[in-house]
This record gives C-alpha cells, structure tokens and sequence, in this order.
C-alpha cells in the first residue's frame, strides 16, 4: 500500500517532491515558531509524505544529517548498537543507516507536539481502524479551525462508526457555536446538552457568563436559556459520577492501606510481635522488583508477575531469619522487640542505601497496568489502580485459604490460642513461629511490588507505610483478618471523601482523630477477639 | 545470660552505628579545613550525598592544583541524617571544634534556619546550594542557589506567554513552597489574573495518594482557558504525583506542570516516558552544551565511577560556590572569615553554561534562567532561557518585603529598610 502510493507520487509529479525537500530543509535550524510556519506549510501542500513525517515529528523520529542538513526519519526512536536506520522523506523507503553522532534530533516543544497532533489527526481520520478515528476527531477538539470543520462535515456524511460520528457531531456543534446563526447555535446547545464531557459543560456555562458591560457572552436569550438547562443536566449526572469516582479513590486507596496492613495482621495481629522492620520487608519486595526488571529488561510485561513470588521469597527469608536470630529470643518483651526491630529497620535501610545508593530507582509499569478505563464521556478510572485493588483482594482471599484450609493455617491458629495446648498436641511451635513470621514478611514483600508501581522505591518507602499499616490493624481489631480489610477499606473511602472538603491536610488529621476517639470507645478495634484467646494476649 | 548481653550491645552497635554514621577525618596540622554539611542519611539522604560528594570532587581537584595559599584543603564531612535540630549541633562542632575555615552545606530551608544562629554566632561562613524562598539575607551566608525572581517568576513569565491563564499552584506544606507561592500568587494578581482562576493547594510532605488531586486538576483546567500547574511539591511526593497525572492521561500539551524541585536525578528515579513535555525552571540543566559543562560531566562520572550519573542545578550552585570562594581566598590571602567576606562582593567566576556568576553585595549571585522540557530519556530539552538575573534577596511582590533592601557592602545590613532607613536586622519576621 505505501510502495505503491510511494510510486504513484513520484511518477506523476516531479514538483511536489521538490517542494516537501525544500521546505523540510529550514527544519533543522528552524526556531519553535519557524517550525510551527513549516507544520502548517506541510499540512497544506498535502503531500502523500505529510502524514508519516508529521507523525515522525510528533514521536521525535525525525533528524537531520548534520553533514548536509538533509532531514530523515529513523523507523526506531531508539538507537540500536548506536545506529538508526533511516528513512527517506518524500519516497518513504530505506535510504541506509547512520550513526547518532551523524545525526541531530529535530526537537518539539509543547505548543509544536499540540500542533502536530491535531494537525496529523486530520489524516488519521481516513484510517480504517476506527478506535484511532476516534482518537482523531478528540484531538481535533482541541482546536477547531475552518479547514479542520471542513474536513468534519465530509467526514461526517461518509462515517459508520457510531461512536466516531457522535464524536463528529461533538465537535462540529463546539464550531457552531462560534458561530454568527443563533438557530445553528441553539441546535448546537441541544446537541452538546447530551454529553457529559466536563470541558463541554464549561464551554456551554461560558455563554451563560455575564460581562462587566452587562452584555452576555451568548446574545441570543434562547440559547442562553437552553445552555442554562444543558449545564443543570450535565452537572446532574456529573455529580453522580464524581461520586462514583470518589467511591473508587477510596477504596482503591483503602486496598493499598490493607494490602501493606495485612501482613502486619498476621505477625503483629495472629503473633503479638511488634515488628518495626515490617515496612523495610515492603522495601525488600519493592527493591525485588527493580531488581527482577533489571534481570529481564525484554520482559517488562511478565516481570512484574515474576516479582510477585520472586519477592515473597525475599521478604519470606528475610522475616525467617529476622525471627529465628532476633525475634525468637525476645517473646514476651514486647518493649525489647519494638527496639530491636526498629534497630533492624535502620540497618535494613542502610544496606540498602549502601548496595543501591540513597536514590530513588526507577520501576517502570508494563504496558498492560498503565493507561485508563473509560467507562463513559465522564468516568474514567486508572488501569493500575484496578489491578492493584483486584491484587489486594486476591491476597487476602489466599491468606484466609491459607489460614482456614491447610494444615499451617490449623498449626499457626493453635499456637496462637492456646500456645502450650498445642506443644502438648505435638506441633512444633518454634517451627510455626517461624513459619507464620516468614508468612507475614512475605506478604510484606508482595506488598511492596504493589507499592513499586506506585510511589518511589527507595530506603525510606518503609517507614512512609508502616504507622498507616499500624493504624489499620489497630483500628480493625488485632487478630481479625477481616477488621484489617473492613478497616483499610473504609479508613481510605472516609479519607478520601473528606479531601475534596477539608484538603489533603485536614483529612488526614480529622482521620487520625476519628481514629483515637474511635479507640478510646473501642480499645479492640472494630472486631474484637473474644474468649480465651484474647484473654491470653 | 552473657551471651544475650552481647547480643544487646551489638544490636544497639549496629542502630548506633546506622544513625550516626560517623565519617569525621582526623585533623592534620597546616591545612585548611572546608567542613562538609550535607545529610548523608535520612530522607534528604537522596539529594544531599550528591552534593558532598561534589565538594568532595571539587576539593580533590584543588588540591592536584597545589592546594590553597600553598596549604592543602581537608574536607570534615559531618551527617545531620535530615535531623534539623542535628544541623545545628553539627554546625556548631564545624565551627567551635574544627574551627573550619568555610561549610558548605544545607538544603531544605528548614535546616538552613536552623544552622543560622550558630553561624552568626560563631561567625562562620555557609555556601548555600539550592533554590529558595529568598527573605533572608545573612552575613554569614552567601546564597548560591535560586532566589523566587531567579526561577519562579521567570519560570511563570514563560507560561504567560505561551497563552496560560489559569494556574494551580500545588506545593508541599512547609515555608518554601508557602513563601513562593505568596510570592506568585501576589505576582500574578498584579499581572491582572483573576483570583477565581489561581488555586492554591498543599499536601503533606510524602504524600503518596494522588487521585484527587489530580482529579481535581484536572477539573480545574477544564474551564476552557488554557491552564497550568506550578509546582513546588517536595521530594518524594514528586514521583506518585507524575506518576499519576501518567495514569489520568493529563499531558503536557494540555496541562503542563512546571517544577522547581525537580531536576535530572530526581528524573533519573522514574520512568520519564509519560512525563515528555513537562517543564522544569533552573539555572543549569546537565543537556545545555557548553565546553565547561562537558569536562565537568566527564570529571563527575570519573570522579562518582559510574557512567550514568546526573549531574543538577545544586552541583552547579556548589561549584560555582567553591570557586568563588578559592579566588576570594587568594583575592584576601587569608581564610579568615570577616577578610573572605570582605573580598567576596564583585568577584565572577564562570558557570558552567557559558555566562559568568558574579558576587553580589546581598550575598546572592547572578545567574541565567532555563526553562527546559522533559525529554524521554530523563533530561531537558531548553525551551527557553533569560540572560544572567541578579538575584534578589527581598521579593518586590510581597507586601512585607518590597521595601527591604540586602547590602553587605555599603549598608552593612542583611534587612535594610529604604522608607524608613532602619536596618532590622537580617531575618523576615
């Protein structure tokens, strides 16, 4: 298809080839607006290149040779062995390699990449794929010029796509509304009064705006009355879904407070170890992650997969050892362990500064975790958050299998009720000490590749995690799995139902108090344990 | 019995030897002694050793040139580990103890004020690397970094003329960012921005949830006027907050967040692909091409030993800072503190992208604007850049501070009233 459109151009016009070289060649040594000027030639002479060189520019493919400020694309924005492989302007075919040194990056800024977009966007709307017509028409949204409404209303008469025309319609209503026919623009108003774009209810409330002349941006009372009652409609449903929204912030922010407390759950909640270290044990299974993606550099999709067993394994090993050399020789002096754990936290972190430098590394997110859900015009959730929040849920569904159906979730809960009971019964309870401290610290370290693909991973991301993770396991009732996930999960709605009130600050601190008022009443948590057992701690 | 006492002595070694973590060199007789005050551990860990080790690097090179005044230069290097009351207990041993002839050192605000007393009582003298919120001007510290008028304004004069009209100015909630934004929002007023369309906002340091915020952002710069985001977020919080605004699909053709806290190694922590376009002010980047840059690229990753270090704008301040302070030294033939102080006003030195940075009366130092883009591979495309601004200690946009004047030459004064001639002192109250 390209070859032959490659063909056609250069057998029937000689000219046109001439002009796209000669205008390419100011590129390089072009100033931003002098870019912007050739942009816009380049759009208008519509050569059969203009697209694939405008979509080169917007990627930073496009180069110059430095010898001869001849302008190329290169097919890879990534060098291999130092080398691109290039690309011929006008004809589109392989014109040979070069080395990064021979060649200069023509650089863009935000205004050019803006203008690069909506002006490739036009060609992209003839594409056969619909999803990326789509994607078109909500780039040229962004500036509506004569030509580009032009180049709507053809597109509209021939469009198959639902979604896409609507999309159209979207737009050119946006145009009409600039317009000088107030029943053109009355039907534009009806038409947008349908969306549910936030941007689009803002333009709409724009026209009801009065100036300081007591002139209305919107002249015509009509209009303005129908923008009125558009706006009314689109806030009612945003509202709904700025709920639903806030909803998902919470409790997607409550899945990470109980994805980081529920380790804690097990050696603090089920063991009675105050263990301060539990959030360097995140660190480890964070620091596994970047270490797992060093490992496979190819397989940035898998590795996060990889890091989930990789750093359970770590963290798991590290509780183990944590508990038989420390741990083990100071149960029953709770005040001895916290010193001695926070003493470990510190070494813990230490090490790694030492191993990995005190910088931050650089985790990055696969493909498929990265991106959003667009549920509609208005509602939109991140991709990472859901996996995220299916992960936290999926762990804690293993950890009640584990706890409820194998023979060491049965050893660990007798040791904890009834610790001589169970030695008299024959189990080995140092051996399931060990065993449930390496449980917990290896959810910590699964904790932690969730956390890698959220904030930094670095030495100090334990110690930003662990009072939250205390709270939850407080707050939920110590030793009760599903007060660690009822607490986490509605510590982090009311939290995030109060910031848009009170502000990032205030929140945080209304929940804290809420939480010591809560206590006061409540010295359990929100599900106590009862009989015997709870006697015994 | 015995043998758990070991074991209690060696944990609480081990917890001793991870918080302090003591790199103090012994003094040797005939040399000058440059003390070294950075947090090698701690949260400023991660910004802070960078710049040890460039003081470190700069004084090594010195001394292959034969030294100062014929004598060699010891570096003291102490650790405050990010304890602000430790600064000043570590400043105070710099200065009473090793009795050393110069520190480098600080670089939250917070510390600084905390070391400030002691280096006013001692009469030390403290080379400041980092871009700040100006409203000081002591005569025991010479201020190497930004003032507010030598990045925020500049940095918001850009996006005003690339058509921004409505601004969030998002900031960790401390003095910096609050003193910066007062500053910027009493600056934009002026500029005849509506105040409907300026938000203010802080989050607490660390913050790490930031789907609201960005929702909000978001909202707020659908209003049809072009928007922009100012921000001074601190530290760690920088990566969840790029991080999401990745996520929610905000992009810098849109919504472009300028930072004055972010730079290369920041970058270098985070995957920059999602971030292209989004601005940073300073006034150096590691990407502007000069001669002098390049050799001081190639001494830093020979000197650091691994080749894909950064460089950033506080190692350039340092540098500069260091090497005004040798050619004061030689200018006053002395380390005396009050004799290097006298010497220091009007001396230049070049910087490393081309200009030259000279000395002011008011302890800070001229120095040119970047404004520069994020590119994907983690450095800055320079999309703009001013000519050298002299830095100004007293912001003319505050109310409080417009009429104060900082001049250590003529006035004698850090605070210098020009209305009603009194000098009050060197600190805003």
């Amino acid at each position: 298809m390209i070859s032959l459109a490659a063909g056609l151009s250069s057998a029937s016009a000689q000219t046109p080839d001439d002009t796209l070289r000669a205008t390419l060649a100011g590129l390089g040594e072009a100033s931003y607006p002098d870019k912007e000027a050739i942009v816009a030639t380049l759009s208008d002479a519509g050569h059969p290149s203009t697209s694939d060189i405008l979509t080169a520019f917007f990627e930073d493919r496009l180069y110059f040779r430095n010898s001869d400020k001849v302008v190329f694309i290169v097919r890879t924005a990534e060098a291999t062995d130092g080398k691109f492989a290039l690309v011929d302007v006008v004809t589109r075919k392989d014109a040979g390699t070069a080395t990064t040194d021979e060649l200069t990056p023509i650089g863009t800024n935000n205004r050019l990449r803006r203008l690069l977009r909506t002006t490739s966007a036009r060609f992209a709307l003839a594409n056969p794929d619909s999803t990326i017509r789509l994607q078109a028409v909500v780039d040229m949204q962004r500036s509506l010029d004569e030509a580009s409404v032009e180049i709507l209303k053809q597109r509209e008469a021939s469009e198959t796509d639902a979604a896409v025309k609507a999309e159209i319609q979207t737009a050119l209503a946006l145009a009409a509304l600039d317009g000088t026919d107030p029943p053109a623009r009355l039907r534009a108003v009806e038409i947008l009064s349908g969306r549910t774009k936030l941007d689009i209810r803002n333009r709409l409330a724009s026209l009801t705006e009065k100036a300081e002349d007591g002139t209305y941006a919107e002249a015509d009372e009509k209009v303005r009355a129908a923008a009125v009652a558009a706006v009314a409609a689109i806030d009612n449903s945003l509202w709904w879904y700025s709920g639903v929204e806030m909803l998902f912030f919470g409790l997607s922010l409550g899945s990470i407070l109980v994805l980081v407390a529920i380790g804690l759950a097990i050696t603090f909640g089920v063991m009675g170890v105050i263990n301060m270290a539990h959030g360097e044990l995140m660190m480890l299974g964070a620091y596994t992650t970047y270490v797992v993606q060093l490992l496979m550099p190819q397989h940035i999709a898998i590795s996060v997969l990889v890091a989930v067993p990789a750093a359970f394994i770590v963290a798991g090993t590290a509780g183990i050892l944590l508990e038989v050399t420390i741990i083990r020789r100071l149960y029953g002096r709770p005040l001895e362990t916290l010193l001695a754990t926070f003493g470990v936290s510190l070494v813990l972190q230490q090490l790694v500064r030492t191993l990995f430098t005190a910088n931050n590394r650089a985790v990055s997110t696969p493909a498929w975790m990265s991106g959003v859900l667009q549920i509609n015009e208005a509602l939109a959730i991140t991709l990472n958050r859901v996996y995220i929040l299916g992960f936290s849920m999926l762990v804690f569904a293993l950890l009640l299998l584990v706890l409820r159906r194998t023979r060491l979730g049965l050893d660990i809960r007798a040791v904890a009720q009834n610790r001589a009971m169970a030695r008299a019964m024959g189990i080995r309870s140092k051996w399931v000490d060990a065993m449930t401290f390496g449980l917990g610290s290896g959810i910590a370290g699964v904790a932690g590749v969730a956390l890698s693909q959220l904030t930094n991973v670095g030495p100090n991301l334990g110690q930003s995690y662990i009072i939250d993770s205390f709270m939850v396991v407080v707050f939920g009732g110590v030793g009760n799995l599903w007060g660690t996930l009822i607490g986490g999960l509605s510590m982090g709605v009311v939290n995030k139902l109060l910031e848009p009130f009170a502000g990032a600050i205030v929140a945080k601190i209304l929940v804290l108090v809420g939480l010591i008022l809560f206590i006061q009443r409540r010295p359990r948590g929100l599900f106590p344990q009862t009989g015997r057992a709870a006697e015994g701690h | 019995m015995k043998l758990k006492s070991h074991f209690y002595l060696a944990l609480a070694l081990m917890a001793v030897a991870a918080i302090a973590a003591p790199m103090h060199l012994r003094a040797q007789a005939g040399t000058i002694k440059v003390g070294v005050l950075h947090s090698l551990s701690g949260t400023m860990a991660i910004s802070e050793t960078t710049l040890k080790d460039t003081i470190l690097m700069m004084i090594e090179e010195q001394n292959k040139k034969g030294g100062l005044l014929g004598r060699k230069l010891e570096a003291v290097v102490v650790d405050p580990a990010s304890d602000w009351p430790l600064f000043a207990e570590k400043a105070s041993q710099l200065l009473v103890k090793d009795k050393v002839a110069v520190v480098f050192g600080c670089w939250t605000s917070v510390s600084r004020k905390s070391v400030l007393p002691v280096f006013e009582k001692n009469n030390g003298l403290l080379f400041y690397p980092v871009q700040y919120e100006g409203e000081e001007s002591s005569k025991n510290v010479i201020y190497t970094g930004a003032a507010p008028n030598q990045q925020a304004i500049p940095a918001v004069d850009y996006l005003m003329k690339e058509g921004v009209k409505r601004w969030v100015l998002e900031g960790t909630d401390y003095v910096y960012p609050r003193t910066t934004n007062k500053i910027l929002e009493a600056y934009l007023l002026s500029k005849g921005v509506a105040a409907a369309d300026i938000s203010i906002n802080y989050t607490p340091f660390g913050h790490s949830d930031w789907q609201t915020r960005v929702a909000a952002i978001k909202r707020f710069g659908s209003a049809g006027k072009k928007t922009a985001v100012v921000s001074t977020i601190n530290g760690d919080a920088n990566v969840p907050f790029y991080k999401e605004l990745g996520n929610q699909k905000v992009s810098a053709e849109d919504i472009p967040v300028v930072a004055f806290s972010v730079g290369e190694e920041e970058l270098s922590g985070l995957d920059a692909k999602p971030l292209v376009g989004h601005l940073a002010a300073w006034n150096y980047f590691q990407s502007i091409s000069t001669p002098a840059n390049a050799a001081f690229i190639k001494q830093w990753k020979a000197y650091i030993k691994k080749p894909n270090r950064t460089t950033n704008d506080p190692m350039e301040a340092h540098y500069i800072g260091f090497n005004l302070w040798v050619k004061a030294v030689e200018k006053a033939q002395s380390t005396d503190v009050e004799k290097v102080l006298a010497a220091l006003p009007g001396l230049s030195t070049p910087n490393l992208t081309g200009g030259t940075a000279t000395m002011l009366a008011n302890h800070h130092i001229t120095k040119p604007v970047y404004i520069g883009e994020v590119r994907a591979d983690g450095q800055f495309n320079v999309v703009f850049k001013t000519p050298v601004v002299p830095g100004d200690a007293w912001s003319d946009f505050l109310p409080g501070s417009k009429d104060s004047e900082a001049d250590w030459v003529k006035l004698k004064c850090g605070n210098y009233n020009t209305k009603t001639k009194v000098c009050s002192g060197q600190n805003y109250k």
